[in-house]
């Protein structure tokens, strides 16, 4: 039954993904990471991860694709692109060999890790007695706050600092009484 | 599997044929209830807001007009299902669904009913099975709800954009913008309750909340409360937060397009995503299916067996939700945009943080058992300060708006 969920769950992410690649349209496009990204919530609830699968939904697919849409709406450039033209030059070739390298990245670390993959640790839930239902969220909220507190913290300081580097230079552009 | 079963009692063990079966009733129960809830929404809404203008509302289809929706229904049903030229055909066909399917979603995590007292903890016991009366409590609970109103807004936003139509888009993008910002108020007054209630699962916060001290609303000290109303009624784009459909401006809003069948979708998910949020606020902060009970004397119904009495009470206090709901929407005018965005981000926002991390800095101090008074003086010291800074920083920047001559 697992293998099930798993074989489903894995054709969303696949059609999802190559969905993204070979649609034309940019919000169908962006639809299909929406699948992607359920395809991953479901195998991170099959792996009683259900935290991790609600905030997947929460921030991924409700707040970044939901801005991606808005973007392309606001945008209008809602129609079919033009595939021939290369904005950046050269960004087809790099971006065929970033995405081998993260390929060959993955694979290693699956491979390396897989060991340790297989060990189901004592923080997960007993699906079947029921119990430790909280531990999967307490564990991550051990973790984030207290072994890796610095680390989350830089991170939450890098975003503020996109958001305050973004107005900058949306406002550059209005030009005189910027301080 | 077994994981992706547990989140009920009654599937512990072998997989058996009367659990199975309880499963399937419960789904049925929660889909009809669904569907009869919302019927008789749309009714009551109709009657109260006629009864606020001094009409006399719907009153020839049944007993005091009760069938009035579903006769609109099966007329909607049989109009004719127009896609227009410039629409996205698929994505126009598909968007009715993605508003109407998570409004159903949502309500299969709260509890409908049970015996809460005692330690009974809401488990009922049925043909020889312990189980929740509700369709599923996993262990992240109301985050499901999150996450299911972040799918929400997908409804809302595809069906303005594929109707290859102006003022729809236009529509669904002030959808969008609303959704996304008051999603934000609402999950941080969500947080306080899970701080107070240590639990993020329905049936465990309705545990919690055994006596009127300890429901949540006067456990988080009542701010958290009045903000995930206000969030919650803009989150279901409701009056006062009407601007999606603000017929004046936008025609119909996201919905100006649809006819038929899926226009009645998302009429129909509009009202049962009301009642949802009812009875989630009735979860979270007003005890569920707890009775009313002062200290250890507890309100009982007589004649009625205490797990069907939970269903009443979850009945009568999310009743009460959806009256205020039907009185604001006869009582209060629309928002105008800017001051949506700026109530939303310059004062729910701000005000739910600040409470969730006073109501933590008081949780800290019982845990370490520092000095009470010491603790709250700090905190609300802190929160003065912060205040401040926001209020010089609203302030120097509307200066430098206005120097720059933009309008808000």
């Amino acid at each position: 039954m697992e293998l099930f969920v798993f074989v489903c769950s894995s054709i969303m992410v696949l059609v999802g993904a190559l969905g993204v690649i070979f649609r034309k349209h940019p919000v169908h496009a962006a639809l299909s990471l929406v699948l992607t990204l359920f395809g991953v919530a479901v195998q991170f609830v099959s792996q009683s991860a259900e935290f991790l699968a609600a905030v997947q939904v929460i921030v991924y697919a409700g707040a970044i694709v939901i801005l991606f849409l808005f973007v392309i709406m606001l945008l209008g450039v809602d129609r079919a692109e033009d595939l021939q033209i290369e904005p950046l030059t050269g960004q087809r070739w790099i971006a065929g060999v970033v995405g081998l390298g993260m390929v060959g990245l993955l694979t290693a670390a699956v491979v390396s890790g897989s060991d340790a993959l297989r060990l189901r640790g004592a923080g997960i839930a007993d699906p079947v007695t029921g119990e430790n239902a909280d531990a999967n969220i307490q564990q991550l909220a051990n973790s984030i706050f207290s072994d890796y507190v610095f680390a989350f913290e830089i991170t939450s300081v890098l975003l503020v600092v996109a958001v305050v580097g973004t107005v900058l230079l949306a406002r550059r552009r209005t030009g005189k009484g910027m301080a | 599997m077994i994981s992706l079963l547990a989140i009920d009692p009654v599937l512990k063990g072998d997989l058996l044929w009367t659990p199975l079966l309880i499963v399937v009733l419960k789904v049925l129960v929660v889909f009809v209830t669904g569907l009869v809830a919302t019927m008789l929404m749309v009714w009551f809404e109709r009657k109260v807001v006629a009864g606020m203008g001094n009409r006399i509302g719907p009153n020839k289809a049944g007993p005091f007009g009760l069938l009035q929706t579903l006769a609109d229904g099966i007329k909607l049903f049989f109009k004719e299902d127009l896609v227009p030229d410039r629409a996205d055909p698929f994505v126009f066909k598909i968007a009715p669904f993605l508003a109407f399917v998570p409004a159903f979603l949502s309500f299969s995590i709260i509890p409908l009913g049970g015996d809460f007292r005692g330690d009974n903890g809401g488990l009922v016991t049925w043909f020889g099975h312990t189980t929740r009366v509700q369709l599923a409590d996993p262990s992240i609970g109301v985050l499901f709800t999150l996450a299911i109103s972040a799918i929400a807004v997908y409804g809302i936003m595809l069906a303005g954009w594929s109707s290859g139509s102006k003022y729809p888009l236009l529509g669904s993008v002030r959808a969008s913008a609303q959704m996304v910002s008051y999603e934000a108020a609402l999950g941080l007054s969500l947080a306080a309750v899970i701080l107070v209630s240590k639990t993020m699962s329905t049936s465990g916060i309705v545990t919690a909340q055994s006596s009127l001290g300890n429901w949540n609303v006067v456990a988080t000290g009542v701010v958290p409360f009045i903000i995930f109303f206000i969030a919650a009624t803009a989150e279901l784009n409701r009056p006062p937060f009407d601007l999606v459909e603000a017929e004046q401006e936008l025609v119909g809003g996201f919905n100006t397009e649809y006819s038929s069948i899926r226009f009645s979708l998302f009429y129909l998910a509009e009202f049962m995503n009301t009642v949802t949020m009812s009875a989630l606020m009735v979860t979270l902060f007003f005890g569920g299916p707890q009775p009313i009970a002062f200290g250890s004397t507890v309100i009982d119904i007589p004649l009625i067996p205490n797990a069907l009495e939970g269903t009443l009470w979850l009945f009568l206090k999310t009743l009460v939700f959806l009256y205020t709901y039907v009185w604001l929407r006869a009582t209060l005018p629309r928002f105008r945009y800017d001051q949506l965005m700026d109530f939303g981000w310059k004062i729910l926002i701000p005000s739910s943080l600040g409470w969730f991390m006073l109501l933590a800095a008081q949780r800290l101090g019982r845990n370490e058992g520092w000095n009470i008074v010491v603790v709250t003086g700090a905190s609300v010291l802190v929160l003065i300060v912060c205040y401040a800074l926001l209020q010089r920083s609203f302030t120097v920047s509307s200066k430098q708006r206005e120097a720059e001559g933009s309008m808000f």
